[in-house]
């Protein structure tokens, strides 16, 4: 025991030394070598874009200081003068025992052309740190380091170390809270190793393929879809010499990493290290830069907080949340809402609203001005009566009065809105013009992003005074700015990267869709869906039977809601398919199960035909005739099984004794109606008799009034069978 | 210099990112630095004090404002400032005390000749006049009601020794400084030593049979306790496990280890078992001129419990957790919010976090402060390494702190400047 005690302890103080010896490095990949953040990033690089009012690199660099990196490599491209020069300028470039060094380069396209290049520098000596410039994280270094150098002591092929985090996917948009799509990645339980790494699985498909030879070799392994990839890399030298043999290495993820995973000749292996407590993340497109703004604002990534990072003293913590500096301006009537950051010597006029909202330096807002969840940066102008919701406004904008923003909106450096002029949810307006042609091809994304970029710039710069009286209508009356078209194709994705939440009806369509593919997974015999989850539905019911007197308060209201709703498509001629969409918008919020709205309309045209003026039995009739044929669709939008059917019938009973008693004498009469229109097939007429047969007599009033007609029924399906 | 610059980079980074836990240890640490500034800064033969209040003050600014909530930080700077105005002052004295009395209207001459604002001759009388007694309380409290006569002594004290300087120029140079470090040694040596100093008091408090309540853990505490049961004192602790970083199931092992008979318990137990207490014993963060306390979070419902059911509640406190300013001061920093990762896994509520469905903005908000306020009138007996004191002597102590601390350095920061002006004479020359 001894012994081996102290050989272990050796072997510690030995690896002290080796780190005392190699002081640990870090590469910093300040490029993304993506357009995401377009148009914004044609003026400025993405890693200079202010977070919480601070260059995303200085979180970077502050994380990689406190977690003992002592050499860090930034690598700059794309805008590499305007990085190099805020390096130098800024407290980075005189620490002591860490060291901040630019490799500069004009022609990489891609993370991998950045290792090559690095790799031919020599300047990496031992493990290293590898993430990008735009990476937000407080985890300690330590224990990562440790595992990846134990696990090269015993296999020299363990080149790779993963940092992972625990985080749920949506079940409805298949994406991670930062935006990104569902990623599935199978891991070895016990040795950490990582087997499989999917971030474009096919949901249409609803499976996922795994080599039959990983599960031959490896005991158990879990397939994760909650795992988040921090893109924070602990890597060993080989990895550096990998990108340069196989010089069609471009990106991080999709090559590397699967090319290693898929490769087994070398048998080079990455293994992961899940981070609990700490926080980590990366800013990939503008869903991200919400959230972890969002993050960062509810301290998740303490020490690296607003107040702690500019010093306590400039600026302060209130309560809910609210980050003000010490020379605000601020209209006594003006309301900061929660989880807001206001920045350095900025003006708040009268009667403005501002919530959960980023606020930078030296801006001026007006009053009666509205702020939602919008991120502005510094020296903006927003005059009075302007409305923002969910938009990202860069520097030196200026918003004249009325100006509204829908939800998405991306206003690029020095934009002009004018005045009452409405920019439209999604739109990206930049001074500069689109590039002509984006190809959707991703290796040619690259290549335009980075060889393009500068020199256009300063091309169109001359050309914005001369273009001014052409965009001046694209803004509304003195606006500058042109206002980008949406790529064909991109159109629909639009909304899922946005800073905006994702809309209602967008989720409504997801959920049809997805229940949809379950149905189909479901006959096919699949039960499993593709994210695992449990059919929604199933659950609702579950829970309903929980708390009975709850829900039945709640299916009042969402009864009620169904009526309007379906009352206003009535008189303003909604099409059927909208209706629809609204009333699965409603069963969402209300949590309810198609069963119920299915009932609810019902309900509602039944009501409608009943108020509708009619002076005897057989106009009503024709009342109810005539709206369930218009409406007969909508209906059927909700009528999937059997049980659903029964429960028309059951509703219709229901009125009859209660609300609607002018129906009672009409009953078999609507019954064969709404068999006629195929809204109930035979079978639940006749299931709804059987189980009636045992019923009080009171309960049977209706039964045996429709008797003859149930009758009819039996004897054709007698007639059917017969045949 | 390049030297004492890069150490004190080191520890604003500390500071900043909140690597130092601990008051002690940040007191401890800030006051090794300060020496460390005192030994490399280099004294003019004029004015040294002044010089070194100078450089000691440029450092300290940057320190405070690193961590404005670890009052530590403050509270040694204007120690060391004290501390040098007092060595400043004796050497002063003694100096003055070898000279005739013809020195006044040398003094006066010596202003002069430094195209000073001249002082009106009862200042000077004043001044020297206080010069010349030694450095008592009894000083301190005599100069209360003329305010403007604190500076003064300082200024007067910094003139006459430029003065006395002419005298024995070489050796003075050094001895000051040479004072200064010795005097700041001692207080580091202080501050080591709080522990003991406090725990030595433990058995006047704690009596046998006696059940303790305590609340996350503090080290003071945990000395306080093992010294009572050194003292062969057989009591019970109940520990309460403070969440939510459950500091008290620290504190429990290391008392276990001890050999204390140990109870954990709940934060939210802490009502339902105060009345079997006899008596809470708590660390705290830092105690206010009035004599409030700035804790862990939790320790204001403790103290509310414990008077609901008038159990003593009793505060250990190292001097150097004694902080002139007042809880409602501006420049006073209550609370720091903590990450909520300590609260709950990230993970399991990843999908309550996420933005992109429903409004948009953050539905659930956990916040997680670090400290209670709890005011005097909670507070039965603070034990600070002087002795046992109840809320309103310490409210008292600090008037007599404040004044001995003198005014540049009670407001230390943003009136700097102010009182130089009013001091008038040579702070504002150096």
């Amino acid at each position: 025991m001894g012994a081996q005690k102290k050989s272990a302890t050796a072997r510690v103080s030995e690896d002290q030394e080796e780190l005392a010896r190699n002081p640990l490095q870090a590469i910093l990949l300040a490029d993304s070598f993506a357009t995401t953040f377009r148009p914004i990033t044609l003026e400025r690089p993405k890693v200079l874009l202010p977070l919480v009012n601070i260059p995303m690199i200085d979180y970077t660099l502050a994380w990689l200081e406190s977690a003992g990196v002592e050499e860090v490599f930034v690598f700059c491209c794309a805008h590499s003068k305007q990085v190099i020069d805020y390096l130098e300028s800024s407290r980075w470039s005189s620490q002591p025992n860490f060291s901040v060094t630019t490799i500069e380069s004009h022609n990489s396209i891609s993370a991998g052309d950045a290792l090559r290049l690095i790799y031919e520098r020599n300047v990496i000596h031992g493990d290293f740190v590898l993430i990008s410039g735009d990476t937000v994280s407080n985890m300690s270094l330590t224990q990562v380091l440790q595992e990846h150098k134990e696990r090269r002591k015993k296999d020299a092929n363990a080149i790779m170390t993963m940092v992972v985090k625990k985080s749920k996917p949506s079940p409805i948009t298949q994406q991670s809270r930062l935006g990104t799509d569902e990623l599935f990645m199978a891991i070895n339980p016990v040795t950490k190793q990582l087997l499989c790494y999917e971030d474009k699985a096919e949901h249409s498909k609803g499976f996922i393929s795994l080599d039959k030879t990983l599960i031959a070799d490896n005991p158990s392994i879990i397939l994760h879809n909650d795992k988040q990839d921090c893109y924070i890399d602990v890597c060993s030298q080989e990895v550096l010499s990998l990108f340069t043999d196989n010089f069609d290495y471009q990106h991080l993820r999709r090559h590397f990493v699967k090319g290693l995973l898929v490769d087994d000749i070398m048998g080079y292996k990455i293994f992961t290290h899940e981070i609990h407590s700490s926080y980590a993340a990366r800013i990939d497109n503008f869903r991200s830069y919400d959230t972890i703004s969002k993050d960062i604002i509810q301290r998740w990534t303490y020490p690296f907080v607003p107040d702690i990072l500019c010093g306590s003293s400039a600026i302060k913590v209130e309560r809910q949340g609210t980050y003000r500096a010490s020379d605000v301006t601020l209209s006594r009537s003006a309301h900061i809402g929660s989880f807001t950051f206001i920045g350095q010597g900025t003006k708040i006029g009268n009667d403005t609203k501002i919530s959960h909202s980023v606020v930078g330096e030296g801006c001026t807002i007006g009053s009666n001005v509205t702020i939602e969840g919008s991120y502005i940066w510094n020296n903006v102008t927003i005059e009075d009566g302007c409305q923002l919701r969910h938009a990202i406004v860069c520097d030196g904008v200026i918003m004249k009065s009325g100006a509204v923003l829908q939800p998405g909106v991306i206003l690029s450096f020095k934009v002009v809105v004018g005045q009452q002029f409405v920019v439209p949810a999604y739109s990206k307006v930049s001074l500069l013009q689109q590039p002509t042609q984006q190809d959707s091809d991703e290796e040619l994304e690259y290549a335009d992003n980075t060889s393009g970029t500068g020199e256009l710039r300063y091309k169109l710069n001359g050309d914005i005074a001369a273009d001014l009286s052409e965009t001046a209508y694209e803004l509304g009356t003195g606006g500058v700015g042109y206002i980008w078209s949406v790529f064909e194709g991109a159109q629909d994705e639009e909304w899922k990267h946005s800073v905006a939440p994702i809309p209602k009806d967008k989720l409504v369509k997801l959920m049809l869709d997805k229940d949809e593919d379950e149905e189909q997974l479901t006959q096919d015999g699949n039960v499993l869906s593709a994210s695992g989850e449990l059919k929604a539905d199933s659950d609702d019911n579950g829970s309903e039977d929980d708390d009975n007197a709850d829900s039945r308060d709640d299916y009042g209201f969402f009864e009620k809601e169904v009526e309007a709703t379906f009352l206003r498509a009535v008189h303003e001629n909604v099409k059927v398919d909208h209706a629809v969409l609204e009333v699965n918008a409603l069963r969402l919020s209300y949590n309810m199960a198609s069963v119920d709205c299915a009932g609810a309309i019902f309900y509602s045209m039944m009501k409608l035909a009943v108020e509708s003026p009619h002076h005897s039995a057989s106009e009503l009739h024709r009342n109810a005739a005539d709206i369930i044929t218009k409406w007969v669709k909508l209906l059927k939008s909700f009528l999937h099984d059997i049980d659903e059917e029964i429960e028309v019938i059951l509703k219709f009973e229901e009125m009859c004794l209660e609300s609607a008693k002018e129906f009672a004498a009409l009953f078999p009469q609507v019954l064969h109606l709404l068999y006629d229109k195929e809204i109930l097939q035979e079978d639940a007429i006749l299931r709804w008799a059987d189980e009636k047969e045992g019923a009080d007599e009171s309960d049977k009033v209706f039964l045996k009034s429709s008797e003859k007609f149930v009758q009819w029924l039996k004897e054709a399906e007698e007639e059917d069978e017969d045949d | 210099m390049p030297d004492t610059q890069a150490l004190v980079n080191d520890f604003l980074n500390k500071l900043k990112k909140r690597k130092i836990e601990g008051s002690q240890a940040t007191a401890k640490q800030t006051a090794e630095l300060l020496r460390s500034v005192i030994s490399q800064t280099r004294v003019p033969y004029t004015n040294q004090a002044a010089a070194l209040i100078q450089s000691v003050k440029a450092v300290g600014e940057g320190l405070i404002a690193a961590n404005p909530v670890e009052l530590a930080v403050g509270n040694v700077v204007r120690r060391v400032l004290h501390i040098i105005r007092e060595e400043d002052l004796s050497l002063t004295t003694a100096a003055m005390a070898g000279l005739n009395l013809s020195a006044v209207s040398d003094d006066e001459d010596d202003v002069d000749g430094d195209n000073q604002p001249v002082l009106s001759a009862a200042a000077i009388a004043a001044a020297s006049r206080s010069t010349l007694r030694p450095p008592s309380l009894q000083t301190l409290l005599e100069d209360v009601p003329d305010s403007a006569a604190v500076p003064h002594t300082s200024s007067s004290g910094g003139d006459s020794e430029g003065k006395s300087k002419s005298a024995d120029k070489s050796s003075r140079s050094r001895k000051l400084k040479h004072d200064v470090i010795e005097a700041v040694n001692e207080l580091i040596q202080d501050i080591n030593t709080c522990h003991e100093q406090i725990a030595e008091q433990a058995v006047e408090h704690i009596h046998q049979n006696e059940v303790i309540l305590t609340l996350g853990s503090s080290r003071t505490v945990l000395e306080f306790l093992c010294a009572a049961k050194e003292k062969k004192r057989s009591f019970r602790v109940f520990v309460a496990e403070g969440a939510p970083r459950y500091q008290g199931h620290l504190l429990a092992k290391e008392l276990v280890t001890r050999g204390l008979q140990t109870t954990l318990i709940t934060d939210s137990a802490i009502f339902a078992m105060i009345s079997r207490v006899n008596m809470v014993i708590v660390g705290a963060h830092a105690v206010m001129a009035n004599g409030g306390v700035i804790a862990p979070v939790g320790l204001n419902m403790v103290a509310l419990a414990a008077q609901k059911h008038a159990v003593p509640f009793v505060v250990l406190a190292g001097s150097h957790k004694l902080c002139p300013l007042y809880p409602h001061h501006p420049e006073v920093l209550l609370n720091e919010l903590r990450s909520p990762s300590e609260l709950l896994d990230f993970g399991e509520f990843s999908d309550c976090l996420d933005f992109g469905s429903g409004i948009g903005a953050p539905l659930l908000h956990v916040v997680n402060p670090t400290f209670d306020y709890v005011p005097p009138k909670l507070v039965s007996l603070f034990i600070t390494d002087t002795g046992g004191h109840n809320p309103s002597y310490i409210a008292e102590i600090y008037q007599l702190f404040v004044m001995s601390l003198r005014g540049e350095d009670m407001k230390f920061k943003s009136e700097i400047m102010k009182t130089n002006c009013i001091a008038g004479g040579n702070l504002v020359k150096s």
